[in-house]
Formats: C-alpha cells, structure tokens, sequence
C-alpha cells in the first residue's frame, strides 16, 4: 500500500500540471506536458538579438568602404615590408631602444599601482551587496565606466596637454584607463563573493569593516590579483604604444623609426617589444601559480 | 560570566600562549616593502613631483577653456568616422568571435591533448602580443590605408582576448557534470554541448560582448595610425590645437560608446541570466 | 533538561531578570515574518527558551524554521512582534547596538558558512570579530586570551591537529565542528542551528549533535536547533517545537511527541513507517 503510494506521488511531480488538472475540474484527465526550454518573451529577446546582430553585420560590411585591390596586393605588400625589416638594426637596440623599454615597464607598473589604489575603494563602492545603497552603487558605476569609455590614447593625448609630452602623461593615462577595468571587475567578483560566510560573520556581530577584511577579502582574493595581474600586462602592450602620441615609452622610438621610414630599425622595437611582453607573460603566470 | 565554564572540560592543556595561532609570512611583508620602495623610486624617475603638479592644473585650466564650447560644426565628417568605426567594431567583433569559439575550445588544456593546445595557445598568444594600433600600422602597410587595416588590426585583438578568457573558463569548468554527462554515453560533440557549453555559454557572451566594447573604443583609435574611422579626425585636431573640435568628437565617442555599452548590456540580460539563478537561493 | 521542557508555555518572564539561569534566555512575542505582503511565513509565534536544553524545531520544509531562526539574530527582518533575549527587544536596535547584540548569540548554519580560503583557526577566531576591531583582525593581532581560547576549543572538537589546514580541505563534518566551534569563540548566551546536521552523513550527524549538545550543556548556553531529522530530534533534544503553516502546532518534551502529532505537522501519514 505504502509503496504504490510513494510511486503515485512520484508520477505528478510538476506542480503546475497538477493545478491545471483542477482547473479543468477532472482530476485524472491526461493533460499533455510540454518542455520549452525558454518562456515566449526569452525567446522574442533572443530572436531580436540575434536579428539585430545579423542586421548590424550586414549592414556593416555592405557600407564599409574596403578597396579589394588592396587585399590582392597584400602579400607583396607584406614580402616588401619584412625585407626591408631584415635584417634588424640591432646596433640600434642600446643606443635608444633600451632606455625607451624600461621606461615603458615603469609606466606600466606605476600606472597599474595608481589604478589599484584608486579602483578599489570605487569597485567597494560599486559592488551591490557591500553598498547596498542604490544611488551609490550608480555614482561608482558611472565613474567607473567614465575611465574605461576613454581609450587610454585619448586619455594620453589629454594629459600631454595638461602635463606636456612625456612618461608623466603616459603613465597618467594607462592608470585613468586602468581604474575602469579593475574597479568594474573587482566589484563583479565581490558581488559573486558566497553570501554564506559574510552572514555567518554578520551573525556573529562583526562590524562592517571586519565583514569586507575576513567576509569578502578571502574570497575575491584571488580574483582580484588574477585581474590586477592581467592588467598590468594589458598595460604593459598599452604603454608600448602611448609613444605613438608622445606620452613616452618604446612608442617614441617607434614612431621616429617608422616616420624616416627605418623598417630595419623599426623591426629592432617590435623585437624589443614582443620579448617583454613574453617576459610579462611569463611573470604573470608564475606569478599567479604562486598566488592562487 | 562564560569565561570559567569556557575551559571547564579540558584538563592537561598544553600552557596557555604556547601554541602560535599564526606563522609571521616575512615574505609577504618583504614584497610589500620592495613594492612600496618600487612605487617612489619609479615615481621620481618619472618626474612626478608637485611642482609640476601645480604647473599642470594651470595649463589644465587653459585647456579646458580652450575646449568649451565644443565645436560641432564639422558634425558630417564626425558622423562619417563615426559611422566607419562602428562598422569597424562590428565587423571585426564578428570576425573574432567566430575565430574565437574553435581556437578556444583547442587551447583548453582539460579537454585538449598538449598537441593540440600548444599550437592553439601560441596563435592565442601571438594575437596578444601587439596592441591593436601597433597591430593596425602593420595591416595599414599591408593592405593600405582604410577601414579594412582597422578591421582586421581588431579581429587579431578579439581573437587575443576572447579566445583566452574563453579557453581559461573552460579550464575553470566542474569536470563532474562533464562526467555526468559523459556517463550518459553522450558522443563527443553532445559531451561540449550539454557538459561544457552550459558552464561557459555565460561567460563567452561576456567575454564577447566585453569584447565588442572594446573593439568599439579602439575602433575610434587606429584612426590615428591610417586605419580608419574617426581616429584620423581626432588626432589631426589635436595637432592643430583645435580643442574645441576635440571635444566635440569626444563627446561623440563617449555617446557612442554609451550607446553601445548599454546595448551590449541588454545581450548579457537577455543570454546571460542563467549565471544569477542559484546564487541565492530562497531561505524558507 | 526537564526544567526547559517544563517551561513550555510560560510566557510571562518571572521576576528578579538578575539571574539568567532562572529567566528565559530568549522569548518571542507575537514573532511575525512575511517575505510577500499578505502571505505570512510565520504567523505570530510566542515562544520561550530558558535553561541550558536543546531545543529542536521541526517541521515540514518552507514552513517557517529558517525564518524563525533568522528573526532571532535579525539575519531575516520580523516583520511584526518582539524578539526579547534576556529581556531586551532585539527588533528595536538598529547599527552598533544590534551588533553587539548579535555577538551574544552563536549561530550555525546548513553550509557551515566558513571563510573556505582562510585556516581552521582563523574561521575560529573569526567568532571574536565582533569584539576585535577589524584593522587588528587584518594584521592578525588577537588578543592572546581569544587564540588560548580558540585552540582550547579546537581541542575540545577533536580538530586540534588542524588549526593550520584550510577550511575547504576539511570533510563536512569537520567543517560543522569548526562551525560550532566559532560559534562558541563569541561565548554566546544562546546558540542557534540552522539545519546543522542536513548535509552530512547519518553517523556524522549523530556526531555533531552530540559534540553540540555536550559543549554547549558544559556551558550553559540553551540550543536552538531546525531539523528535518525527527529521529535525531527525539534522540538529542530535551524539548521539541513542531510548526506547520508559519505556526507552532506541538511544543512539548520529546518524550510526549507521537505519530499523531508527527501527522499534525507534516501532514498525510504514508511516510510514516
């Protein structure tokens, strides 16, 4: 008895069903069950995106203004431009490069420190279950989205104008560039921190200050050096270019080189170039095998 | 009023204060110290100091005055670059989602056999390597000056950033759904589809349409190097001092990428929502 | 023990509240709690806990339990009622008070709710954040007297070897000893359970009923526990709570608990072997 019971109950597990069956006042009446994986409005929101996609795609390659003979003529174009790239000028490496590679690596970590300390308080103020107020959570928000809306070109080019040419600007730029991304992704990861630990620490009667030191700390931990981490390197490929404008770094070097049309001279920087962000690569990922 | 019940049970404890609850990590507090002693050594080497500090907040003061009002009266060229950006961002963000998807399954270690992911890894990283203008000045010289240099310049850059955040989610993945799945006698292709897909399917939208955004910012920037879009614009304004122009097509820029921003949003809402379902769930 | 189950009922707190042995710990009046306007999860519950005993509530799932624990330590808002913890109203402080009220109540949770990236002992000492200031707490400075205290505790929950290991590679058990143990770091005056034993294994289980019961009993400090377990609640508290529907429907001994009240509050009798 017991068991036929059980096996009954079993056989009806979608509440929804059930109530349909009273509704329709015949409580045995087979009512025929079906599965969608999304309710009609998801659908529809899908539909629109994907129609909006395949419109803009279209749309896009239909308008650009892309002349074909100058895919044609790609390769030559290529074969012209690593001959005369090779060989590298590498007696130009210490005379100029050098000097111009370490300043790129001081912009980069120097910007990338100013960035932490200025993201962090605001990533605290953005995240919605640290803040919990609104109005807070929006103000950080638009900041934060303020600094990353800006390229970090753009940034350069305003602080050239406000500080003159130079590592000061560039440095200045990467750090405004960077507050948006560590501080959108910093307050992302607090806001997936587990609730579980920080109530029991509420519970316990912590004051605030205790929840974010041993509630959220330990768990964005490891986030928030993976993405301090990848920041600096992205800065470091951001620096190298600042130059381009003037606001210091292996950039310069590349641009005077490429504007008296030196390839060879311009390979040596690109050289320079790709080595330290391998060797930023590198330390990254050592660096985060002993962290995480 | 505890306190003498507290210790009430345990007898022959070893002697209070005998047993170090924490271990002093000196390496930890060393790193701190080289960190603080980098940050003022590179600081003066950059010639960061408040006598120009002070000298900067005046010509600061000059700029933005030569800023305002914003001049738009060059508004059909702006829009023009404009327009071309966005086809740029568009076009290379398609490009590079599409590249993105089979080079990052290839380049995750747990489902990839080292033959595999190395190669993939490698074309991953080189993509990486450059920044998308210096990226955009070896395109330029290949196939010329113009939107396409700027197209595929960002498709090397999409495929750079979604392909890896893609290939580390993957790694990131619980093997035991993938398991699951697999116990099921699912085919290799059905093992991605119901066993990886659904744990990373949130994350690529978001990585893309990170992506996407940034495409749309840098799209306005290889301008600078011949590239396409309203990079171009930009850059001979500010050469020119007109400031005012500037901050008209900055103003521009910010909307737009506003605009795309919030857009890119919405696709998140929309795709994105099953990441939120059980993050908290309902006490009774 | 039979002096709580005694209590049952008496709502009105005697007199001379000086001594806490004699007064109930924790009384509720008139508790209400509802998530939707209109729907009720509890339904004005009168309820008081006095002496040292372990009290159990059971009940069918979504009645209310969580919830009602929850309102004690306000984790949850009451919505109306009073929550009085020897005799001062807990729904009336608001900021620093209610924290320091919070730090006389343990608490431990279903999930266990540790710091998984921090040690043992420092989710131990975790339970004294409440009275050591937070930059203290960052550099690791607690008083001498609170990690004396920690690692006797560790002792007394069999997890002395431990204190170093990271909370997430420990076992469930050995988590929920470390959250009782936190817990009992605050020296609370009452100690709560939200579901202590649901996700771990029978003998476990049994284990850490046991452990709790004995500490606490050591201590003075009267338990709350939510069950769904009704064996395990027979077996270990000295006084059981049954609710269904947001209200309390049997509150007596556990000796006095039968299949007739078992169907009163859980509802149809085909479970019932």
């Amino acid at each position: 008895m017991d068991g036929s019971r059980g096996v009954a109950e079993n056989l009806t597990p979608g509440t929804a069903v059930r109530r349909e069956s009273h509704a329709s006042g015949q409580p045995g009446s087979a009512v025929r069950r079906e599965w969608q994986r999304f309710t009609a409005g998801e659908r529809l929101a899908r539909f629109a995106v994907y129609f909006f996609v395949v419109a803009a795609f279209v749309l896009s390659l239909g308008t650009v203004e892309v002349i074909p003979e100058f895919l044609w003529d790609a390769p030559a174009q290529v074969q012209d431009l690593l001959v005369r790239m090779w060989p590298p000028d590498y007696a130009h490496y210490p005379a100029s490069v050098h000097a111009a590679l370490v300043e790129t690596l001081h912009m980069a970590t120097l910007g990338t420190v100013i960035a932490v300390l200025l993201a962090v308080p605001l990533g605290l103020l953005a995240a919605s279950n640290v803040m919990p107020s609104r109005t807070v959570n929006t103000v950080a928000k638009l900041a934060l989205v303020t600094s990353r809306s800006v390229n970090s070109l753009v940034w350069a080019l305003l602080f050239i104008a406000v500080f003159g040419p130079g590592a000061l600007a560039g440095t200045l730029a990467i750090a405004f560039r960077s507050i948006g991304f560590v501080g959108k992704l910093l307050g992302e990861a607090l806001e997936e921190a587990h609730r579980g630990p920080v109530e029991a620490l509420k519970a316990s009667g912590a004051p605030w200050p205790s929840l974010l030191v041993f509630g959220y700390w330990p768990q964005v931990k490891p986030a928030f050096w993976a993405l301090v981490l990848l920041r600096w390197d992205i800065n470091v490929r951001e620096s190298a270019v600042l130059g381009l404008v003037g606001a210091g770094g292996i950039g310069v070097a590349l641009n005077t080189a490429m504007n008296l049309f030196q390839w060879d001279r311009v390979a040596v920087v690109l050289l320079a170039i790709f080595a330290v962000v391998i060797v930023a690569e590198v330390v990254v990922t050592w660096v985060r095998g002993r962290i995480l | 009023m505890n306190e003498a019940l507290a210790g009430g049970g345990s007898s022959g404890k070893p002697v209070p204060g005998s047993r170090r609850a924490f271990e002093p990590d000196w390496l930890a507090r060393l790193g701190w110290l080289a960190a603080i002693l980098y940050v003022v050594y590179a600081a003066s080497l950059l010639d960061f100091t408040w006598a120009r500090f002070v000298t900067g907040l005046e010509q600061a003061a000059r700029f933005f005055d030569r800023m305002f009002p914003p001049d738009f009266s060059r508004w059909e060229a702006v829009l023009k670059g404009l327009k071309e950006s966005l086809e740029i961002a568009v076009l290379a963000s398609v490009g590079g989602i599409l590249l993105s998807l089979p080079i990052g399954f290839l380049a995750a270690r747990n489902l990839m056999p080292a033959w595999v992911n190395w190669p993939a890894r490698a074309v991953i990283a080189l993509c990486r390597t450059f920044h998308p203008v210096i990226v955009a000045i070896i395109f330029v010289k290949a196939v010329g000056f113009g939107a396409l240099a700027g197209i595929l310049a960002l498709v090397i850059a999409s495929v750079g950033f979604i392909a890896k955040l893609f290939a580390e989610a993957i790694e990131e993945i619980s093997l035991k759904q993938v398991e699951a799945v697999r116990a099921t006698g699912a085919s290799f292709m059905n093992v991605i589809a119901f066993g990886v897909l659904p744990q990373v399917a949130a994350r690529f939208i978001g990585f893309s349409t990170y992506q996407f955004d940034s495409n749309v910012r840098n799209s306005t920037m290889v301008g600078i190097v011949g590239a396409g879009g309203i990079g171009a614009p930009l850059f001979v304004a500010f050469q020119r001092f007109d400031y005012d122009v500037v901050c008209a097509i900055l103003i521009a820029i910010v909307a737009v990428v506003f605009l795309c921003e919030i857009l890119s949003n919405q696709v998140k809402r929309v795709f994105g929502e099953a990441v939120q379902d059980g993050r908290e769930p309902r006490r009774g | 023990m039979s002096e709580a189950a005694a209590g049952t009922g008496a709502k009105a707190r005697s007199a001379g509240s000086a001594a806490p042995a004699a007064a109930a710990a924790l009384e509720l009046r008139g508790l209400q709690k509802s998530y939707v306007r209109g729907k009720p999860v509890l339904r004005a519950i009168d309820l008081s806990i006095a002496g040292t005993g372990l009290t159990a509530i059971i009940g069918p799932s979504g009645t209310g339990k969580s919830t009602l624990i929850r309102c004690v330590n306000r984790l949850v808002e009451p919505s109306g009622g009073q929550v009085l913890l020897d005799g001062e109203d807990l729904t009336a402080l608001r900021g620093r008070s209610l924290r320091l009220a919070r730090r006389r109540i343990g608490m431990v949770f279903q999930e266990y709710n540790l710091v998984e990236r921090l040690t043992v002992i420092e989710n131990l000492l975790c339970g004294r954040l409440g009275h050591v200031g937070a930059l203290r707490a960052w550099l690791r400075r607690f008083p001498p007297a609170d990690i004396d205290r920690a690692f006797e505790l560790l002792d007394a929950v069999g997890l002395a070897d431990f204190a170093k290991t990271r909370a997430d590679a420990l076992s469930g058990g050995q988590r929920q000893r470390v959250g009782i143990a936190r817990a009992l770091m605050q020296q609370p005056r009452l100690l709560l359970a939200d579901e202590p034993t649901s996700s771990l294994d029978p003998k476990t289980s049994v284990e850490v009923m046991e452990l709790m019961r004995g500490l606490c009993a050591q201590r003075g400090i009267p338990v709350i526990v939510n069950m769904h377990d009704v064996e395990l609640a027979r077996r270990f508290a000295a006084r059981i709570i049954g609710m269904s529907g947001g209200r309390v429907v049997f509150d007596g001994p556990a000796t006095a608990l039968t299949d007739e009240h078992l169907k009163q509050i859980y509802g149809g009798e085909g479970w019932l072997a």
